[in-house]
């Protein structure tokens, strides 16, 4: 288990109890996390569960993939601390993620 | 198969059914409505057939289709195309259905974007997520310049002649236009988030070659603010690892790929429910007789959105199609594996 917080742009935040080998997007996902919309259901196809990883967990995270990158350049206002959530797998290592949401998803 | 460019543009068709949708559940839907014998005609926004599955994820592995343990979403679209090849549909890719009008004789008439027409005594929404369009860049004030100075796509390369233009993207179709509007162009900068670019390394190669000529600017940054009076675009801002930067162009060409948005599906006077179009799970039929809608677009109690529900509803809906198409004729439940008829508009030999 490791629970996910969550931030909007106007500070609110949301915390989610996520299960190793779910994806942070799906996660997020099952609990109506606003912002987050994956609209291509996790095949990292359309960039729209675009996050940003808070500095001291992006170790933890790890860096996007070729692929993510890719994709990336279809997301709004990217910074170094982006991801795309659906590449994101949960292990018990993230517990206490602190995920940033965009202001846009496109 | 037959494609548009075989009709005469302007001319009214009549037909039995138009699908609006050429995911695989539209294409699955020519299947089951082409064993009764019955002629259709699909429309797509895409320019290739085959929805999500060819534009989202070609190469993605499927593996919930019934009787193919992995198959790729081009895979799978290749062998719908080569399951409905004995029915011959004529696709319309390339073009959004607009508008749709109840005739007096109870037919539909359809129009689309580009003016194609239609008389159908059937309509089948297989329209997915809703149509793919282009994504636009939540910048603020944005919609103001689109059309004018902000464009998502080019339709006559002459308009962009004598423009200062910016070209966003890093894909196919940014390099593209970069490389044929570039002569035409009084200057052309383009603009990337990054240095690396998903595009065919050759583009990518000539455009270089351009910036190095000093024919083209190539930036590394992104878009942050538009500029301008009067939907006429004056500048934009842009932020790049030195910091902010504005430069005068009158028009912006994002390329920033597709998403799903409903529409004028919204406008048809359909029931909806959330973006979803309620049907009954006996027809899926919508709340306007012969209208139906199958596949990831429509919503009933227990709706799972896949590929095989939606399978099943195009055979539902093919069933019911049959009475308002053939009135008089009474329909016989058949297998393929035994009814000769059914085999013989198959081809089977």
């Amino acid at each position: 288990m490791a629970r996910i917080t969550f931030i909007q742009p106007d500070g609110t935040s949301q915390t989610v109890q996520a299960t190793a080998g779910q994806t942070v997007m799906e996660a997020a996902k099952l609990e109506n996390v606003a912002g987050i919309e994956a609209e291509c259901g996790g095949a990292c196809a359309c960039a729209t569960c675009h996050v940003y990883i808070a500095d001291d967990w992006r170790e933890k995270t790890g860096s996007p993939s070729e692929m993510e990158e890719d994709m990336l350049d279809f997301a709004f206002d990217v910074r170094a601390e982006s991801r795309l959530c659906c590449q994101i797998k949960v292990t018990d290592d993230l517990d206490g993620l602190i995920v940033q949401v965009p202001a846009k998803q496109f | 198969m037959s494609m548009a460019q075989d009709q005469t543009p302007g001319q009214t068709i009549e037909t039995d059914v138009v699908i609006i949708g050429a995911g695989p559940v539209g294409l699955f839907a020519v299947f089951e409505l082409g064993l009764l014998d019955i002629k259709v005609h699909l429309v797509d926004i895409l320019d290739k057939i085959g929805g999500q599955c060819a534009e989202l994820y070609p190469e993605k592995p499927i593996y919930d289709i019934p009787g193919l343990p992995v198959v790729t979403g081009q895979e799978l679209t290749d062998r719908l195309m080569e399951q409905i090849k004995p029915f011959d549909p004529t696709f319309h890719l390339n073009e959004r259905v607009d508008e749709i009008s109840k005739q007096d004789d109870g037919r539909f008439l359809l129009k689309t974007d580009v003016g194609t027409c239609f008389l159908t005594k059937v309509v089948v929404i297989g329209a997915g997520g809703g149509s793919f369009t282009p994504k636009r860049p939540p910048i603020e004030g944005i919609e103001a310049y689109e059309g004018t100075s902000v464009h998502y796509s080019v339709r006559r390369m002459e308009f962009f002649r004598d423009k200062d233009i910016l070209i966003v993207g890093g894909g196919d179709s940014a390099l593209d236009w970069t490389l044929s509007l570039q002569p035409l162009a009084k200057t052309l900068t383009l603009l990337h988030r990054r240095d690396d670019f998903r595009a065919a390394p050759h583009t990518v190669e000539k455009m270089r070659e351009l910036v190095a000529n000093g024919q083209m600017r190539l930036l590394i940054g992104q878009m942050r603010g538009l500029h301008g009076s009067d939907s006429q675009l004056e500048a934009v801002t842009v932020k790049t690892k030195e910091g902010e930067e504005r430069f005068p162009v009158n028009t912006v060409l994002p390329f920033f790929g597709l998403t799903m948005k409903l529409g004028p599906i919204s406008d048809w006077g359909l029931n909806l429910h959330e973006n979803l179009i309620p049907v009954d799970t006996e027809k899926f039929e919508t709340s306007e007789p012969r209208i139906f809608a199958i596949g990831d677009i429509n919503a009933y109690p227990g709706k799972l959105k896949l590929i095989l529900s939606g399978f099943h509803e195009a055979a539902l809906m093919a069933q019911k199609a049959h009475s308002y198409i053939f009135p008089d004729k009474k329909l016989l439940f058949q297998y393929t594996t035994s009814s000769s008829s059914l085999q013989k508009k198959l081809g089977v030999r």
